[in-house]
């Protein structure tokens, strides 16, 4: 196992200098001038021009300009933010725990409803338990999120005040909504992943074997259909929580909350291109982990999965 | 393939005739599977019986009817498609069809105990094989974990896993294909049933390590004096371990003999045909005889006798009355005890 | 006696048609490919007719909207603003007073060529990334995957956002054509393609078929083409027909950013993401392009399911 680790870890390297650069130099590419745009519409003095340009090295070729990122990013240095004029991990210490309220909610609400409804619905297929799982979840899958977002904003938060509207003053309250609406359409997967697998390992040999031996119906369940078939459920939550740590653009822009997407969103739209980058990084860094983490639950899950 | 030693326990097959009745009586039983495509007649009036020590082989091509009739017996049957229409499934004399869901669990597993014959895809993957040997204890028995541990290293052992103390947290894909089928037998025996039923157990082995296996269900048949049902569509196992022969098709018994007469005078032309397709080392270059054809579809089978289409002696009558599986006789009339056949022309075909 | 032939005929798993005689139709069903099989299957499955059929009418209207409508999509009228539906203008008026169903109808066609044209790129990117990886494996694999990898780090909706930030008017305002949103979500779309031909095609290369044809001294060319490709195309189709709905709804989430597609031009998603700023004045303008393109992604994922099941021969 820890030669497992350590070999995905070096694999991992690669892959991460190559996205980073990617995103490095398709910030580049923007166009903007992000100098001008902290002024607006007022002209920059030169000395304050050359000052920043020196301090971001915007003048420097490419290749130099992402070495010095990447050596930065070595020492735990993700940059600075040109519009705000603070380090970019300061930004994320504030962002990321609002992401991650509304992950946890979200990832919550996905795996309870999510497992159960599949399981019920693969273990009576056709029955009407089935049917009802099959429809809503593709009417999640096929509305997206953000007309889900704004109507549930609109109706269960502006017209019957069941939720609080936008913002996070009401404390974990105000995660509520923001996180079903983020997990609904992962929760629709995973409820249609849980189905077929529990269909499919309910008429594999091993539970014909397991009904032989006389074991009551809930332990042929629970315990020998249920193993096999959260396997490729639990993999698939981990790859989920990669994602929504990384912060979810639109879910966070509709129900303002101040989180990594928000942010990234915000830095885009002012051309804050460090900004962007560092945030991505993290994104990209997260996204990698995850990966990794699924890779290795697959393995502990699954016994006939071996590391080579 | 070892003969086996039946001295100890010679059980001349009778037909229910001890005072006690037999060990499982299966009478008149009809399954059929509602599919899309129509009512699949699967078993279609199977009635066979086994005792105590003795072995029953089921022969017959898939399709047949003879797994499913397991099936129905351990009651493990999908329902839908399938369904038991008709007929008694008596096990020391208790209609195991009329009992309740839990009563017929109970049974299962701890008096009747199934090897399925893929070992591999029949033990569940993600769980250890001493995880789903002391199952059987832990379940049945209300053993604590630990201790249904120690019984699955003892049973494995007893069916003779080099290392069982070692092995037992190891998963089925850890084991070689002999060793998988060993701890489907141990699994079986766990908890010292009363009848065992193997579902081809030796098919998907090799020929070497199918004689070893074989012999071992055998031995520890003999030590428990268990009876058992072997479904198979190798006449070759067959002959070295069964008492008596069923031979299935289309659902039905079309011949019924102890096992060595089967073999120099088969009563059906089915029997004849697959014994006469089983290569000969003494009749070597000879083209191998094959019964044409394939077997029925069993969502509209053959009207009259089911196997008339492929049949070398059909005639009219094969073609509109069902034959009634029979006893028969020699020629001047004297009984072959435990022979039956299904045939119009059976005379002509034992006789002829 | 060779169990393993009689196996796969034995009568409950190969069901001969109603009319043909016991035991006579083996060459029938010999020639019965997996293709003719699944479609026979999908001709019966009410779920596939469904989506056909709707499909079938959404490319109508994307093609021929006059056939729909005769109204002007962008003759817009303030004095109609937000006026619900009525006989004359069936969808209502948006807050401009432009005509909700003109502009639905007339939406349609970039929201459908935007869907097609990029599944299209994506299948032809990510299959050839998935054969040619998923058959020749070493090195040519370990680059691919690479590749993929890297592509798969960037987080989706952000490379949108980067890459359609270079698309810029005359005025150095984000103006992103159609053809712009296209290249946007193939780049970040063809990756989950790949993974699902490179698999596939891993496994096919591996069946015996595939070996005798080998056996036989077939050129690579034709192993990869008339052995492996036909053999591994289902997954991807499968996968191709799902994210086809995803992607128009990815199309529209751009719009709702302020990066996809701008007014005047007309989508789906240009009109939700009007109309969304403005729901407590009026739902109509957001709810029936929402509704069309609910409608419309679901239409797709309903063929994809459909064609999965007819092809997956474990389900059968």
């Amino acid at each position: 196992m820890g030669r497992f680790v350590i070999r995905r870890i070096l694999q991992m390297v690669p892959v991460f200098i190559g996205t980073t650069l990617i995103v490095y130099f398709l910030v580049t590419q923007m166009g903007g001038d992000p100098i001008q745009n902290l002024y607006g519409e007022k002209p920059v003095p030169d000395n304050i021009r050359a000052t920043l340009t020196a301090q971001y090295h915007l003048d420097d070729p490419f290749f130099v300009r992402y070495w010095y990122y990447f050596s930065g990013l070595l020492q735990g240095d993700f940059g600075e933010s040109i519009a705000q004029g603070r380090p970019i991990v300061e930004l994320l210490a504030e962002a990321w725990p609002e992401t991650l309220k509304v992950a946890g909610v979200a990832f919550t609400f996905e795996l309870v409803i999510g497992v159960v409804a599949g399981v019920l619905a693969g273990m009576r297929r056709g029955s009407f338990v089935d049917n009802l799982v099959l429809v809503s979840t593709l009417f999640v899958i096929a509305v997206p999120i953000f007309v889900l977002g704004n109507v549930s904003q609109t109706f269960l938060g502006q017209e019957w005040g069941l939720f609080p509207v936008s913002g996070t003053d009401d404390g974990f309250s105000s995660y509520l909504l923001p996180g079903m609406v983020l997990g609904s359409v992962s929760l629709a997967y995973i409820a249609r992943l849980a189905r077929a697998s529990v269909a499919e390992n309910l008429r594999a040999d091993y539970i014909r074997t397991a009904k032989a031996k006389g074991l009551p119906k809930s332990r042929v369940i629970g315990i020998h259909v249920l193993r096999n078939s959260l396997i490729p459920v639990v993999t698939y939550l981990g790859a989920d929580l990669g994602s929504l740590m990384g912060g979810a653009i639109v879910t966070e822009g509709i129900f303002n909350i101040p989180g990594v997407g928000y942010q990234l969103f915000t830095s885009l739209n002012v051309e804050d291109g460090p900004a962007v980058v560092g945030f991505v990084s993290l994104l990209v860094l997260v996204y990698l982990i995850s990966a990794l983490v699924v890779d290795m639950l697959y393995a502990v899950l699954d016994p006939r999965i071996r590391y080579e | 393939m070892t003969t086996i030693d039946k001295t100890a326990s010679v059980p001349a097959p009778r037909d229910g005739a001890t005072h006690d009745g037999p060990l499982l009586d299966v009478r008149d039983l009809h399954v059929e599977f509602r599919t899309r495509e129509g009512v699949a007649k699967a078993v279609n009036g199977v009635s066979y019986s086994v005792n105590a020590g003795e072995t029953l082989a089921v022969l017959g091509e898939s399709g047949s009817g003879k797994s499913v009739t397991a099936q129905a017996i351990m009651g493990i049957l999908d329902t839908p498609p399938g369904f038991v229409t008709k007929g008694e499934i008596l096990f020391r004399g208790q209609d195991m069809l009329k009992m309740s869901e839990e009563e017929h669990r109970k049974v299962r597993g701890s008096k009747i105990a199934m090897i399925f014959q893929d070992a591999l895809s029949s033990l569940n993957p993600v769980l250890s094989v001493g995880y789903q040997l002391g199952e059987m204890f832990r379940v049945h028995q209300g053993l604590s974990k630990k201790e249904a541990k120690v019984k699955a290293i003892e049973l494995m052992d007893r069916v003779k896993i080099p290392a069982a103390a070692a092995r037992v947290n190891d998963y089925p894909h850890q084991f070689s294909g002999g060793m998988r089928q060993r701890i489907m037998i141990a699994m079986a025996l766990a908890l010292e049933p009363d009848l065992i039923i193997a579902d081809e157990p030796t098919t998907a082995l090799d020929v070497t390590v199918q004689a070893q296996v074989m012999d071992l269900l055998a031995e520890l048949q003999r030590e428990f004096n268990m009876g058992l049902i072997l479904i198979t569509h190798d006449l070759g196992v067959v002959a070295d371990v069964a008492d008596k022969i069923a031979v299935m098709y289309a659902g039905r018994i079309v011949e019924q003999a102890p096992v060595h007469e089967i073999y120099k005078r088969p009563a059906h032309p089915y029997t004849k045909g697959l014994l006469a397709s089983i290569p000969r080392l003494d009749q070597k270059g000879q083209e191998l005889y094959a019964i044409k054809g394939l077997p029925p579809n069993l969502l509209k089978i053959p009207s009259g006798c089911a196997f008339n289409p492929r049949c070398p002696k059909a005639d009219d009558v094969c073609r509109t009355d069902v034959p009634v599986l029979v006893p028969i006789t020699e020629q001047d009339g004297t009984d072959l005890p435990g022979r039956r056949s299904a045939c119009h022309f059976w005379k002509e075909t034992i006789h002829g | 006696m060779s169990d393993t032939t009689q196996k796969t005929d034995t009568a409950v798993d190969n069901p001969a048609g109603p009319t043909a005689p016991a035991p006579a139709p083996a060459k029938q069903d010999k020639t019965r490919s997996l293709a003719q099989d699944a479609f026979r299957d999908l001709v019966r499955n009410k779920m596939f007719i469904i989506s056909a059929v709707l499909i079938f009418v959404i490319v109508t209207i994307a093609a021929f909207p006059g056939l729909f409508t005769s109204v002007d999509p962008l003759a817009c009228d303030l004095k109609h603003s937000m006026e619900g539906p009525s006989g004359s203008a069936w969808f209502g008026y948006n807050f401009q007073g432009c005509d909700v169903y003109s502009q639905t109808i007339y939406g349609t066609r970039n929201s459908v060529i935007v869907g097609v044209l990029t599944t299209a790129f994506s299948l032809v990117i990510g299959g050839l990334v998935g054969v040619l990886g998923g058959f020749f494996g070493k090195w040519t694999d370990a680059l691919l995957s690479f590749v993929t990898n890297v592509f798969f780090g960037l987080p989706l909706l952000l490379a949108a956002i980067v890459i359609l930030n270079n698309f810029r008017d005359d005025k150095g305002m984000r103006n992103a054509g159609v053809m712009a949103v296209v290249l946007t979500l193939t780049v970040v779309g063809w990756m989950s393609m790949a993974r699902v031909m490179r698999g596939a095609v891993m496994q096919v290369k591996q069946a015996d078929y595939v070996a005798a044809a080998r056996s036989l001294g077939a050129s690579t060319s034709r192993m990869m083409f008339r052995h492996v490709l036909p053999n591994s195309i289902t997954p991807l189709i499968v996968v191709a027909t799902i994210s086809l709905g995803a992607v128009i709804g990815a199309e529209a989430t751009l719009s709702f950013l302020g990066i996809g597609i701008r007014p005047p031009a007309i989508s789906w998603g240009v009109m939700i993401s009007e109309a969304q700023g403005r729901i407590s004045s009026g739902l109509h303008p957001l709810l029936f392009p929402s509704g069309m393109l609910t409608i419309t992604v679901l239409a797709f994922i309903m063929l994809g399911d459909a064609v999965r099941d007819a092809f997956d021969p474990k389900l059968r």
